[in-house]
């Protein structure tokens, strides 16, 4: 194999693999994290498996295509990834290594980690040894990033960490965190923060599954109680976390969109789209009803919109065309169609949306997903703040008002109440 | 548009743009309004020498593409027409020009070299009352009597239906479908002008009666012509889509500047949030738009098995959303956005009529449903 494998022998080699390693799966198989549907058994069976999957992919020098070769991944381009993504279509592939893991985690770990640090963890979460989580968002405010009050106390070579992070998908069975901590209260908050890791399990850290509307328990809440941290696990400089924080938030609004993430093309693996409002169409038998087919269509029409716009911002970011604040655009569209393909769905299941038996197929997802729309509009920074981004630094309109830019942290006015779950 | 052009095509682009700035600034536009034609035969000469007509039509022919997709190439050409709201029978003249050169038979070449050179103009007379959608066939008439072909029907609207030289003829002959190239002063043809949300563009209603023209004039084969006309729409469709994504940036870059120069409250309109989520909203589409539109274009120019799929996507999309985006922009504008004198309505004309021809959103959020169905996932 080398760095300039053609396209046309890299999928060779990728549909050899796959025919020889992976299992299909059906349109149906697909299990959304969201839809409260495994057992923690099946979690865990299924976390395994993908880790398993993630080595095979690495000993076969399919794993981190986008990933420089010096840290275990094989120095390909967008294009090899896409050829990837096209292969794995109705395969099985280690979904949950993705996001967070990959991007943002891995791709902030490239940006600003140590050469030891990269040497660490890059080949061990490419061998699928390592699944990381974001430790970003907490209690008192998810859109306000730059007004994280965990507190990360300097002690010697070590911190001393305190707070509580909050939306972490998995963390009950993942390894690492990527951490933003305060480390200066006196400055104001984009200037007192400093970015850590730190692994999942140890003394001192909690995990508390989150119980959704629809009974998920996949979110948790994790609590820091005098954590240590050794000073070799911080990334970027101390006080500068807001300029690895910047580049992290990219990353994040990149989504799928980044090509260090595989995601396998076509409806297979997804919980919505255009196959699933069809598949409750044939379950309700309405399909010759033209307010269904309208329906369908216009599920049909904003899937194909989606892919390709987001075909189109990765491309123009990739090529430099596009600021890299575009990647808000994708976020924004992504999340307001997915909301509105569930409300397709809940409306095509008509009475079967708010009362279901086992016996009713697809239908029976339609109204828990309905009660639980928002997720595509909130998860991965808000669709608020997405429009924040895209008019002040695509656009270039004026900023919102800010009563907390110039002041000393400590002194910003906060919550009555701490916030969150239980608070 | 196309996020990332070769440097021909950029050339292109851009003498296109120029070209349109210099012939039909807006203030001509306005000039035109009452003029039959809503356009002079200079201008699209220019045009036609700069390789407006040519694109879609083979080298043994005289025509040729710029980067090998003579489609992706007119794409362009449409999207600056949409952001000038350019007059001109781009769409059809294109349309015809690409067929006549498609099927083939030689007896067309003379046709062709005219349309090529602009001297001479064409359209398609596909749209009729019934069934009113291009989907569902048409009622037109073309019987074959001896050496000859008679045409009786009635079709609307018929783009520079007034203007053009030769019309391309889509009716039936039995079960099949069959095209005609009709000199315009046939016997038996007569014009009547339509009234249209247009300002720019001119549409006609064209009566055939009993028009009868020697069987030289069949384009391809009679009966046969089923896969012409959808090659036709393909193109059509592709070209309408670009074009009114290009309004509708015209719009968008108005309607930005708007905000930044206007002050209400001692602020720029560019200040309030409310607005601001408003102008993501629309950038969002107009980029989705572009996307797909796009995707869409270069799918039917490389002939992929996906491209009738996306076509229906892109034009439902950039109907439907287009339009909000279009409306918002009036309303952000406040009571000058409804006005004559401001420039908005001419790209918002451009959109709508863009919208309604070749299908509706609606229209083509059937024929999704059918390819959903296809596809399989549907039992």
């Amino acid at each position: 194999m080398s760095t300039d494998e053609d396209l046309e022998s890299f999928r060779r080699r990728v549909r050899a693999f796959v025919q020889a390693n992976l299992h299909p799966v059906s349109s149906t198989a697909f299990v959304d994290p969201l839809r409260n549907e495994r057992t923690d058994e099946e979690e865990l069976a299924a976390v395994a498996r993908d880790r398993e999957v993630q080595r095979m992919l690495f000993d076969a020098d399919l794993a981190g295509i986008c990933f420089p070769r010096e840290y275990g991944g094989q120095g390909l381009s967008p294009a090899h990834q896409h050829v990837l993504n096209a292969e794995l279509a109705g395969y099985e592939f280690p979904a949950r290594l993705q996001a967070p893991t990959l991007s943002p985690c891995a791709a902030v770990l490239l940006d600003f980690g140590t050469e030891e640090q990269k040497q660490r963890h890059i080949p061990a979460i490419l061998k699928g040894e390592e699944i990381w989580m974001q430790f970003l968002s907490e209690p008192s405010g998810g859109s306000d990033v730059a007004g994280a009050l965990t507190a990360a106390v300097r002690d010697g070579d070590q911190w001393m960490l305190n707070g509580s992070k909050i939306w972490t998908t998995g963390a009950w069975w993942s390894d690492w965190g990527l951490c933003l901590a305060r480390t200066n209260w006196d400055v104001p908050k984009h200037r007192g923060l400093t970015v850590f890791m730190l692994p999942i399990r140890q003394q001192g850290l909690e995990v508390h599954r989150i119980e959704m509307l629809n009974g998920s328990k996949e979110f948790c809440q994790e609590f820091l109680t005098d954590v240590v941290v050794p000073d070799s696990d911080r990334i970027g400089e101390i006080d500068d976390g807001w300029t690895v924080g910047t580049r992290w938030m990219f990353h994040e609004r990149m989504l799928t969109n980044s090509p260090l993430v595989t995601v396998p093309m076509g409806d297979a693996h997804k919980g919505d789209g255009a196959s699933f409002v069809s598949r409750v169409a044939r379950d309700t038998r309405r399909l010759s009803d033209p307010s269904v087919r309208d329906l369908v269509g216009e599920a049909h029409m904003l899937d194909l919109t989606d892919r390709a716009l987001r075909q189109r911002i990765s491309e123009g970011i990739a090529t430099g065309v596009m600021a890299d604040q575009s990647a808000a655009i994708g976020r924004l569209f992504g999340g307001v169609v997915s909301a509105r393909i569930r409300t397709i769905g809940f409306e095509i299941a008509g009475l079967a949306g708010a009362a279901w038996t086992d016996d009713d197929g697809e239908l029976a997802y339609c109204g828990t997903d309905f009660l639980m729309r928002q997720v595509s509009c909130i998860g991965g920074g808000t669709t608020e703040m997405a429009r924040n981004v895209i008019s002040e630094r695509v656009l270039g309109m004026p900023r919102e008002l800010t009563l907390d830019r110039n002041v000393a942290f400590r002194d910003v006015p906060r919550n009555a109440s701490p916030g969150g779950p239980g608070a | 548009m196309l996020l990332n052009l070769d440097r021909d095509q950029e050339l292109f682009r851009e003498t296109t743009a120029k070209l349109l700035d210099e012939l039909v600034p807006v203030g001509e536009l306005r000039r035109r309004r009452d003029d039959p034609d809503g356009f002079d035969d200079g201008y699209w000469r220019r045009g036609a020498e700069l390789g407006w007509t040519s694109l879609l039509v083979g080298e043994e022919n005289g025509g040729g593409s710029i980067g090998g997709k003579g489609l992706v190439d007119l794409a362009l050409v449409a999207y600056e027409f949409g952001r000038h709201a350019a007059p001109g029978p781009l769409v059809v003249t294109n349309v015809v020009a690409a067929t006549l050169s498609e099927s083939g038979d030689g007896g067309h070449g003379s046709v062709i070299s005219e349309l090529l050179s602009g001297r001479s103009i064409a359209s398609w007379c596909l749209g009729e009352t019934e069934p009113n959608s291009p989907f569902d066939g048409v009622a037109m008439q073309i019987g074959v009597d001896g050496s000859d072909v008679v045409l009786n029907g009635i079709k609307r609207p018929v783009e520079s239906g007034a203007r053009a030289d030769q019309l391309l003829v889509t009716g039936r002959t039995g079960d099949g479908m069959t095209q005609v190239l009709v000199p315009a002063g046939a016997a038996g043809v007569s014009v009547t002008p339509m009234h249209t949300i247009d300002m720019t563009r001119r549409f006609s209603v064209i009566t055939f009666e009993d028009v009868r023209i020697p069987s030289s004039a069949i384009v391809g084969d009679v009966g046969k012509a089923d896969e012409q006309v959808r090659r036709q729409l393909q193109r059509a469709v592709a070209i309408v889509n670009a074009e009114a994504v290009g309004a509708m940036q015209s719009a968008f870059d108005i309607t930005v500047e708007w905000a930044f120069d206007r002050y209400s409250f001692g602020r720029p309109l560019a200040s309030y949030q409310e607005l601001k989520h408003r102008f993501s909203d629309m950038k969002t589409w107009l980029e989705a738009s572009q996307a797909i539109s796009d995707a869409a274009t270069d799918a039917v120019a490389s002939g992929s098995p996906d491209a009738e799929e996306l076509l229906a996507a892109a034009k439902a999309f950039i109907g439907d959303y287009g339009s909000e985006l279009m409306q918002d922009c009036v309303q952000i504008h406040g009571g000058i956005g409804v006005t004559f004198e401001h420039d908005l309505h001419l790209y918002l004309r451009r959109h709508t009529v863009d919208r309604a021809l070749f299908g509706t959103p609606a229209e083509h959020r059937q024929r999704l449903c059918d390819f959903v169905e296809r596809h399989g996932e549907v039992a």
